[in-house]
C-alpha cells in the first residue's frame, strides 16, 4: 500500500436516475484496495447532494458514475456547485459511456479525465495518485 | 462393461500424461466464466458417478422435468420468438422503429422506458432534467402510451414491456390502450417485467420499501389473472442481476428465489397455484461461456419443475414450465474494437438457442458506445435469422442432451443453485434476504472478482486485455439524443394538463391513495386515474404518500 494515498479522499458518486452501479462499487472498492479514503454516495443522487457530500467530506476527488447519457445535463451543474462552494482544486473524474464528442466539452467544463468502458483499475488509480491536489 | 470402460479410461489416463509431458496443458486456468472448473473429457463413467437417470433427470421435451425444453417439437413446430428491445426518444420516434423491426419479419415488440418513467417521474419533473428519452421512451400518460402503439393491432403481436417500479401504472395504460381499441382482452398478449425483487438486488430503479412494491407486484399477478388471461404477468429476471455481476449461479439461484417469493404472496393471499403460475415468466441472461450457458437453461427449467410440483403441488403442466426470453450479454460487449461484437453476440445468441430459449433478443455491437442504429439493430436481428434458418441447428431438440460433460455441466448447475436456494430459504425467503443486502453483496463481491481477473488478464476480454490495438479514434455512427426530446415532451405535458379536467383527475387520485391506504388491489383504481389522463408521477406521488420511498445504503 502507497502511504501517500491514506491522506487522499475520494468521492465516488451516482448523480442522476442511472441505477447502473456495478462499474462505481467496483471502482469504489478498487480505490479503497488501493489505499485511498472512499466515500460512495449511493443511487440516485441530485447534483446537490454530490456537491454537499463532496463538501462535507472535504475530498480532494471526485469521481461521478454516469451511464445513462444524462451527463450534459448533471454534470455542468455538479461543476457549478463545487465552484460556488469553494471547492476549486479537486481533482474532477467521470466515467461512464460518454461519446468522444461530449468528452471534449465535459473537459471543457473542467472535468479533468474521462474514464469509459475498459479502462482498467489501474489506470484510474495511477491517474488518481499522479494528479490528486497536494494540499497542506 | 464397465470394468472394461474403467480400464480404458485408466490406460487412456496414463498415456495422457505421458502427452502432457511432452505437449503440457496451456498455461491458463481451464474453467468456466463463473470460475467452474472444467473436465478435460467426461465419459460414461462421470455420468454414473453423477447417478444420472435419462427418464428423471431429462425426460421427454415438452415432459416433466423439461430439462429438453418445454415443447415436444422445439423449433419445428415454432422458431423461439425474435424479440428486439427497442425505445428512445419520444413515442413518435420509437413507434417508427416498432414499424421497421415489424416489417423486416421481427414478431414481437419489446420497450424500453427512459429513466425518469422507470423511477415513476413525469418528463417535466426537476428529477427528470437531462434524462428525457435517453435510454429508452418517455411516457408520463396516456397519451403517449397512446401514441407508442399507434397503428399497431394490440391484438395481433405480443408486447413485452421493460418497467419494474411503476409496472402497474404503465400495465393499465397498455390495457387502456387495447380497451380504447376494442382489443378483446383474451387477445391481449404480452410480458411485463414487474420484477421489482431483482430491482432491489440488481438493476436500482424502484420506488417504494419492499414489501408494499411486491404487494403490487402481487396486484398485477392477481388482476391479470382474472382478467387477461394471456397476458404474462412477471417475467422474473436473472438478466440484470448477471449484468450487474453475478455468475451463472448466482443469477439462476437469485432469479428462481425471486420467483418463489412471488409465489409465496400469491398463495398467501389464497391464489391457486395453478391459477397464476402458468402465466409466470422468465428472463435469462445469455453470456458468452457457451457450454456453461446452455447448461444453465437446462438446469433452471428442471429445478423450476420440481419446485413447483414438489413444494408447491401444482398439477397443471403449464405450472411447471419455465418458459424464458433471453438476451445476449451487454457486459460482454467491447468499446474497442466494437465489429468484435457481432462475433460475440452470435455465439451467444447460439447457446440461448441449443439451451432452448423461448424468446430471444440479441444486442447490436454499438450498444457499449450508445443507443443502437437501425444499422446495427439489423445485423443483430439477422444474426437470429441466420442462426434460424441457415445453421441447421432449429432442426433438433436440444442437440447436446446426452453429452457426457453437458448433463456432468447441468447437474452441477443444479446443486450450486440448490445451496443457494436453501441458504435463502433459511434467511426467510428473498424478501428477507433483499432486506438483509445479502445478493446484493454476493453480487458486488463477484463483479469486483470478476474485474480483478480482467486486470491480471486471467480472463480475456479480446481488443480490451489481449490483441488490443492503438485506436485513433472510435468512429462509429452512434445514436444521438438531444435535448429537444426533453423540451419537445415538457410541452406536450403542459398541453396535456390543461386539456383534461381536473377535477375528475383529483378525484380519481384520491381514489387511489383511499385504496392504498386500505391495502386493496390497485389494479382498478390505477386503471381509472390513467383513463382520466392523470400522469404516471401523480399517481406513483400517490402512492409515495402512502407507502413511502425506499432507500439503500451506500455499501461497496
Amino acid at each position: 500500500m502507497n502511504v501517500s494515498n491514506e491522506k487522499i479522499r475520494v468521492l465516488v458518486a451516482k448523480p442522476g436516475l442511472d441505477g447502473h452501479d456495478r462499474g462505481a462499487k467496483v471502482i469504489a472498492r478498487a480505490l479503497r484496495d488501493a489505499g485511498f479514503e472512499v466515500v460512495y454516495t449511493g443511487l440516485h443522487q441530485t447534483p446537490e447532494m454530490v456537491v454537499r457530500a463532496a463538501i462535507e467530506e472535504d475530498v480532494h476527488v471526485v469521481g461521478l458514475s454516469i451511464l445513462s447519457g444524462a451527463h450534459n445535463a448533471l454534470v455542468p451543474e455538479i461543476m457549478d456547485g463545487l465552484k460556488k462552494e469553494g471547492l476549486t482544486d479537486a481533482l474532477i473524474l467521470v466515467g461512464g459511456i460518454i461519446p468522444e464528442d461530449d468528452i471534449i466539452e465535459l473537459k471543457k467544463l473542467g472535468v479533468h479525465m474521462v474514464f469509459t468502458p475498459g479502462a482498467s483499475l489501474q489506470e484510474v488509480v495511477d491517474y488518481i495518485q499522479a494528479n490528486a491536489p497536494k494540499r497542506t | 462393461m464397465d470394468e472394461k470402460l474403467k480400464q480404458a479410461a485408466e490406460t487412456w489416463k496414463q498415456r495422457l500424461a505421458e502427452t502432457e509431458k511432452k505437449n503440457p496443458p496451456r498455461p491458463t486456468k481451464f474453467t468456466t466464466l463463473s470460475d467452474m472448473d472444467v473436465p478435460l473429457l467426461s465419459t460414461p463413467l462421470d455420468l454414473e458417478a453423477d447417478g444420472f437417470d435419462y427418464l428423471r433427470d431429462l425426460g421427454f421435451p415438452g415432459e416433466y422435468p423439461y430439462t429438453r425444453g418445454v415443447q415436444r417439437n422445439m423449433y419445428r413446430g415454432k422458431l423461439w420468438t425474435m424479440r428486439q428491445f427497442a425505445g428512445f426518444s419520444s413515442a413518435a420516434e420509437t413507434n417508427k422503429r416498432f414499424k421497421m423491426l415489424l416489417a423486416n419479419g421481427q414478431t414481437g415488440l419489446s420497450t424500453a422506458f427512459d429513466m425518469p418513467t422507470l423511477m415513476g417521474y413525469d418528463a417535466d419533473s426537476p428529477r427528470s432534467k437531462g434524462e428525457v428519452g435517453k435510454c429508452g421512451v418517455a411516457v408520463s400518460s396516456l397519451e403517449d402510451m397512446e401514441e407508442l402503439f399507434a397503428g399497431i393491432n394490440l391484438g395481433e403481436i405480443t408486447t413485452s414491456m421493460t418497467i419494474n417500479g411503476p409496472a402497474i401504472v404503465i400495465l393499465m395504460m397498455y390495457y387502456a390502450v387495447a380497451e380504447k381499441n376494442g382489443v378483446p382482452k383474451d387477445k391481449v398478449r404480452g410480458t411485463l417485467q414487474n420484477d421489482i425483487l431483482k430491482e432491489y438486488i440488481a438493476q436500482k430503479e424502484w420506488l417504494f420499501p419492499v414489501k408494499p412494491a411486491t404487494e403490487l407486484v402481487i396486484d398485477t399477478i392477481e388482476y391479470g389473472t382474472k382478467n387477461y388471461a394471456n397476458w404474462n404477468t412477471v417475467s422474473i429476471s436473472g438478466y440484470h442481476i448477471r449484468e450487474a455481476g453475478a455468475t451463472a449461479v448466482q443469477e439462476l439461484a437469485f432469479t428462481l428465489a425471486d420467483g418463489l417469493a412471488y409465489v409465496d404472496r400469491c398463495v398467501a393471499r389464497g391464489m391457486d397455484i395453478d391459477s397464476f403460475a402458468p402465466r409466470l415468466s422468465f428472463f435469462f441472461d445469455v453470456h458468452s461461456d457457451f457450454f456453461e450457458e446452455i447448461a444453465k437453461f437446462r438446469a433452471a427449467r428442471r429445478i423450476w419443475a420440481k419446485l413447483m410440483r414438489e413444494r408447491y403441488h401444482a398439477k397443471d403442466p403449464k405450472s411447471w414450465m419455465l418458459r424464458t426470453h433471453a438476451q445476449t450479454a451487454g457486459v460482454s460487449l467491447t468499446a474497442q474494437q466494437p465489429h468484435n461484437n457481432i462475433v460475440r453476440v452470435a455465439v451467444q445468441a447460439m447457446a440461448a438457442i441449443m439451451g432452448g430459449t423461448n424468446s430471444l433478443h440479441t444486442n447490436s455491437m454499438d450498444e457499449t458506445l450508445a443507443l443502437p442504429t437501425d444499422e446495427a439493430v439489423m445485423i443483430a436481428l439477422r444474426t437470429q435469422q441466420v442462426i434460424a434458418e441457415e445453421s441447421g441447428v432449429a432442426n433438433v431438440v436440444d442437440p447436446f442432451g446426452g453429452s457426457y460433460f453437458m448433463e456432468g455441466l447441468t447437474n452441477r448447475v443444479e446443486r450450486e443453485t440448490l445451496e443457494y436456494i436453501r441458504k435463502i430459504d433459511e434467511m426467510g425467503g428473498m424478501i428477507a434476504a433483499v432486506e438483509r443486502g445479502y445478493p446484493q453483496a454476493e453480487i458486488a463481491n463477484s463483479a469486483y472478482h470478476f474485474q480483478r481477473q480482467i486486470e491480471s488478464k486471467e480472463k480475456v476480454m479480446v481488443g480490451v486485455n489481449k490483441y488490443a490495438v492503438k485506436e485513433e479514434s472510435r468512429q462509429m455512427n452512434t445514436l444521438y439524443i438531444d435535448r429537444s426530446v426533453e423540451k419537445k415532451q415538457i410541452d406536450k405535458l403542459a398541453q396535456l394538463r390543461k386539456k383534461r379536467n381536473a377535477s375528475d383527475v383529483a378525484a380519481a387520485l384520491e381514489i387511489v391513495r383511499q385504496e392504498a391506504s386500505l391495502g386493496k388491489n390497485m389494479c382498478p383504481s390505477i386503471l381509472e386515474a390513467v383513463k382520466k389522463y392523470a400522469t404516471l408521477q401523480e399517481i406513483c406521488d400517490t402512492l409515495r404518500s402512502v407507502y413511502g420511498i425506499y432507500r439503500e445504503a451506500g455499501s461497496f
